[in-house]
C-alpha cells in the first residue's frame, strides 16, 4: 500500500476501539437532551456543530437549569478550553499542512482523536505532516460519523422512556467514567478536589458562576502543584 | 427549561462556532510556534477543574428527590468511581455504574 492510505487504516485501526466508549456517550445525550425538551433537530445540531460530549452535557444542565445564555456558553467553552491545549499541542506537528485540512483536523478534534494520534507522533517521529494528517483523520472516521449516529439513535429512543425512572443521573455516571482516569497526578487530583470544594464553597454566587471561580482556582491549583513538582524533581 | 426555541439554537450555534474557535486557535492562527510553558501548564488542567465541580450538586442535591441527599444517586456514583478505579474502562464504567442505579433504583424504593 502506499503510504498516505496506509497511515490513514493504521490510524482507522487506532480510533476504532473508541466506538465502544462514543456510542453509549452518545446515545446518552440523545435521550437526555431529549428528556431536557428539545427536538431531533436540536439535539443533532449539539452532536455535529459542537461534537464535544462533556461541553454538550454541561451546556444542557445548565440550560435544564434556566442560566442565562451567556452562562451556559461561558461554561460550556471553559470544558472546551483545553481543545485550544490540543490545537497548541498539534500545532508543531501539522501546522504547516494546507489551511483546509487544518480546519478539517480542527473539526474532528476530539479527545480520543487527539489522544491516540499524538501517541502515534510521539512513537514515530519519523512520520511526515501528510503521513500525520492521513493518520489523524484515520483515528477520526469510525468515531465521528458514530458519535452522530449514536446521538440520534439516543434522540430516537429518549421520547418512548418510561417518566420516572433516574435518567437524570446519566451524565454524572458519564462524565465520573472520563474523570477518574483524569486523575493521574497528584497535581490532577488536587485540581479536582479544589473543583469539588469551591463549587460547594461559592455555590451562593447566582448564575452557576460559583461553578467558574472553582475551575479557575482549580486549574491554579494544579498548575501550582505540577510547577512544584516538576521543581523538586529537578537538580 | 424555559428558553425559547431561537434562544437554544443560539446556545447551539455560538457554542458550536466558540469550540471550533477553540480547537482552531493554535493550529490555524499559530502554525508552527510553541506557547509559553505556564499558560500550557494551566490549559492542562481545564477539563479535571471544571467536571468534578459540575457533578458534585448533581450527586449530593439532584434536582429529582427536591436537593436531598438520595441513596439511589449516591451508591450509584460511589459503585462508579469504584468500578472506574478497578476496571480502568470507561465503557465498562458506564454500564457498570448505570446497572448499579437501576438495581438500587428497583431494591430501595
Amino acid at each position: 500500500m502506499t503510504p498516505l492510505p496506509r497511515d490513514f487504516w493504521q490510524g482507522f485501526r487506532a480510533g476504532a476501539p473508541f466506538i465502544l466508549v462514543i456510542v453509549p456517550f452518545g446515545a446518552v445525550f440523545g435521550v437526555v437532551a431529549t428528556e431536557a425538551g428539545l427536538n431531533i433537530a436540536q439535539v443533532m445540531g449539539f452532536s455535529v456543530l459542537v461534537i464535544a460530549g462533556a461541553a454538550q452535557f454541561v451546556a444542557l444542565q445548565m440550560m435544564v437549569e434556566n442560566a442565562p445564555v451567556l452562562i451556559v456558553l461561558a461554561a460550556a467553552l471553559a470544558v472546551n478550553l483545553r481543545m485550544a491545549m490540543y490545537s497548541a499541542a498539534l500545532a508543531p506537528h501539522m501546522g504547516r499542512v494546507a489551511w483546509w485540512k487544518r480546519g478539517l483536523v480542527s473539526y474532528v478534534m476530539v479527545d480520543q482523536v487527539y489522544a491516540a494520534s499524538t501517541l502515534a507522533y510521539e512513537q514515530r517521529p519519523e512520520m511526515t505532516p501528510a503521513q500525520k494528517l492521513a493518520y489523524f483523520i484515520g483515528v477520526a472516521a469510525p468515531v465521528v460519523p458514530l458519535w452522530y449516529l449514536a446521538t440520534w439513535a439516543g434522540a430516537a429512543l429518549g421520547a418512548n422512556i418510561p417518566a420516572g425512572l433516574p435518567i437524570d443521573f446519566a451524565v454524572p455516571i458519564t462524565f465520573l467514567a472520563l474523570i477518574v482516569p483524569m486523575l493521574r497526578s497528584a497535581a490532577h487530583v488536587v485540581a479536582a478536589l479544589v473543583s469539588i470544594i469551591g463549587v460547594l464553597v461559592f455555590a451562593f454566587l447566582p448564575f452557576n458562576l460559583g461553578l467558574l471561580v472553582a475551575a479557575l482556582l482549580a486549574m491554579m491549583a494544579g498548575a501550582e502543584v505540577e510547577r512544584q513538582i516538576t521543581r523538586r524533581r529537578a537538580p | 427549561m424555559s428558553l425559547s426555541d431561537a434562544q437554544i439554537w443560539a446556545i447551539i450555534i455560538a457554542l458550536g462556532l466558540g469550540s471550533y474557535l477553540l480547537r482552531l486557535s493554535f493550529l490555524g492562527l499559530i502554525g508552527g510556534r510553541d506557547l509559553p510553558e505556564w499558560v500550557l501548564r494551566h490549559l492542562r488542567f481545564t477539563a479535571v477543574a471544571i467536571m468534578p465541580g459540575m457533578i458534585t450538586p448533581l450527586i449530593l442535591f439532584p434536582q429529582a428527590t427536591g436537593g436531598t441527599l438520595d441513596p439511589v444517586r449516591l451508591g450509584a456514583a460511589v459503585a462508579t468511581i469504584a468500578i472506574s478505579l478497578w476496571t480502568r474502562n470507561a465503557t465498562l464504567t458506564i454500564f457498570g455504574g448505570a446497572a448499579m442505579l437501576f438495581a438500587l433504583h428497583f431494591t430501595i424504593r
